[in-house]
């Protein structure tokens, strides 16, 4: 009986609130902590983590929750109204535009960093530079050894993280189809999914077959980063701050970050202070390309 | 004193017949939400694209055969690697393992079960797959087989632990009486304890396939999930993409009420039925050879 008595209530306290419908509030709410909620590329995590850290250092006051999850989940959230800023390393697509708008959402966009995606290898691997055009045959599966584009004979591997990535959809966009409008070609169907960067990283530590391509954040001295150029006559380019600003280097993109209408209150500061140059300085820490002045 | 006594009695026995009744209830409304949201997917897609073999959820691409071939794949992978393993074990334990053994055993196979798959996977990815590419020489170590791995081990305490339990209930008089015509000890384990605990060891059998079946984390990391049809034995050294490994990954990113949405939630439906068709049949055996036994033994 004394046991029925004490679960009854527990199993109530447990169910309700999760049955009460998300808060959206904007955070403009005068509690004395105000929190904001910020989640999506697993690109941008580790920066908006930096952001979150230093910023909360200045401001006590403001709390900040970030998680990743991928740009397509982060969107959907904002969709679904429950973070205040989605973080994307794409931008988004017009029909999540229009299921937002369905949902009485009214998505702002911010670019808060550049970045440049780097093609990567096993240190081994003797092959050191590559066109956009042979990335695009190795990733649609035209390609399929090592030994076709000057490495050793050993069949290619690709790594890929999964659909929900916004660095995915934006190699799939302007690499495998090569930034062509109509071109069909898809990933060769068996290319790996990997469901994180981590994933990705510990494959191509360890496998000279492997050939993956991450945010230049991610890239550490246990791999080795390939160069890029647009056609076979052009310049062969390293990812870096330099090539990406220049714009020699092909493979780069914004980051964004997307708010429910017009930021007011706490979110508003926070992405002012975001695109203001102490926070932009975290940026270039990170090894991604900060916005320009 | 008396009727209150009673009153406590019957508000107990009310609680424990709801509680009761509410995994039925539970299963019947789980059912109900997942065709509610799982069979639009009907009319979306047309069913040519749903049978094709490409799945590429963000270009409306929605074949659903890769998926479950490469469930399928891993999970009679997975159900080869611990049936015997497993059986093996539980019947070293139950008859042949003096007392001291069966003792420390019996509770590590049980802490096994309880390990955290992401553990596993995490293991799997750093330590197994880069051993399996080494050895196998194999273009990757992120397979099927890897998986199959994986999740045989993880079901394996699933079996042990209930097959145990069936092989120690067999009456001693069983073995016995096979001792006493002359029967050698692996005889009267083939012959006379294993078929007698037989509907006990069944449903060992099926709960180990439902958690091979039914696990995610582990394949999802160390699978490969291409989603890439298999075809023959080969299909098992190379990546696959389970239906779980698929709605875990992609479940996030959709927008609720989407076509994506809707045929992620149809997965999950078709996922419900083989793990109720599992079910049924292994309550149907059972349920045969119980009959039987009661025939020959009364």
């Amino acid at each position: 009986m004394k046991c029925f008595r004490f679960l009854l209530p527990l199993l109530i306290l447990v169910f309700i609130p999760a049955c009460s419908p998300p808060e959206t509030g904007s955070g403009t709410s005068p509690s004395e902590s105000q929190t904001i909620e910020n989640k999506g590329s697993d690109t941008i995590v580790n920066l908006a983590l930096a952001w979150a850290e230093r910023y909360q250092e200045i401001h006590p006051e403001v709390r900040i929750s970030v998680t990743g999850g991928g740009s397509g989940t982060g969107i959907a959230s904002l969709i679904n109204g429950t973070v205040d800023v989605a973080n994307a390393s794409r931008e988004m697509k017009p029909e999540e535009i229009e299921s937002a708008e369905a949902n009485g959402i009214k998505p702002v966009e911010f670019v808060i960093a550049r970045d440049a995606i780097a093609i990567i290898v096993h240190l081994d691997n003797p092959v050191d530079k590559l066109t956009l055009g042979q990335i695009s045959d190795i990733y649609s599966g035209k390609i399929n050894n090592w030994k076709e584009i000057g490495g050793e004979d050993r069949p290619i591997v690709r790594l890929s993280r999964e659909t929900n990535s916004g660095t995915h959809v934006y190699f799939l966009e302007e690499v495998v189809r090569l930034g062509e409008k109509g071109n069909q070609t898809l990933f060769s169907r068996d290319t790996l999914l990997l469901p994180s960067s981590e994933g990705i990283s510990a494959e191509i530590r360890q496998n000279p077959n492997a050939i993956g391509y991450d945010g230049l954040g991610y890239v550490t001295e246990e791999m080795k980063v390939v160069a890029v150029a647009e056609d076979p006559e052009g310049r062969y380019v390293m990812p870096s701050a330099q090539s990406v600003n220049s714009g020699n280097y092909p493979i780069a993109r914004n980051l964004y970050m997307y708010t429910n209408g017009e930021p007011a209150g706490v979110i508003e500061e926070y992405l002012n202070w975001i695109q203001s140059p102490p926070a932009q300085e975290i940026v270039t820490e990170l090894g991604f390309v900060p916005i320009k002045p | 004193m008396d009727r209150d006594l009673n009153l406590g009695e019957m508000i107990i026995t009310r609680l424990i017949n709801i509680a009761g009744y509410s995994a039925i209830i539970f299963v019947g409304m789980i059912f109900y939400f997942l065709l509610r949201e799982g069979l639009p997917t009907l009319n979306e897609v047309n069913f040519g694209n749903l049978v094709s073999n490409r799945w590429y959820p963000i270009e409306a691409y929605f074949g659903i055969l890769p998926l479950l071939g490469g469930s399928l794949v891993i999970t009679i992978g997975a159900t080869l690697i611990a049936v015997p393993f497993g059986i093996g074990t539980a019947v070293y334990l139950a008859e042949i393992a003096p007392r001291w053994v069966r003792e420390i055993l019996k509770p590590l196979v049980e802490v096994l079960a309880g390990l955290p798959s992401v553990v596993l996977g995490f293991l799997g990815m750093l330590v197994l797959a880069p051993f399996l590419r080494k050895y196998l020489q194999l273009p990757t170590g992120l397979t099927a087989f890897t998986g199959s791995l994986l999740l045989g081990g993880m079901a394996i305490p699933t079996v042990v632990s209930v097959a145990e339990d069936a092989i120690d209930a067999v009456p001693k008089s069983y073995r016995d009486a096979s001792l006493a015509i002359g029967a050698t000890k692996w005889q009267t384990i083939w012959r006379v304890t294993l078929p007698a605990a037989k509907s006990g060891v069944t449903t060992a059998i099926m709960l180990g396939v439902g958690r091979a079946i039914g696990e995610t984390m582990t394949v999802m990391m160390v699978s490969g999930n291409a989603p890439v049809l298999p075809g023959g034995i080969r299909a098992l050294f190379k990546p696959a993409r389970t239906m779980t490994a698929t709605i875990a990954a992609e479940m996030g990113e959709v927008a609720t009420g989407s076509v994506h949405y809707h045929v992620l939630f149809f997965i999950g439906m078709v996922l419900f039925l083989i793990s109720l068709l599992i079910n049924i049949t292994a309550s149907f055996v059972v349920f045969r050879q119980r009959q039987r036994q009661e025939r020959i033994l009364s």
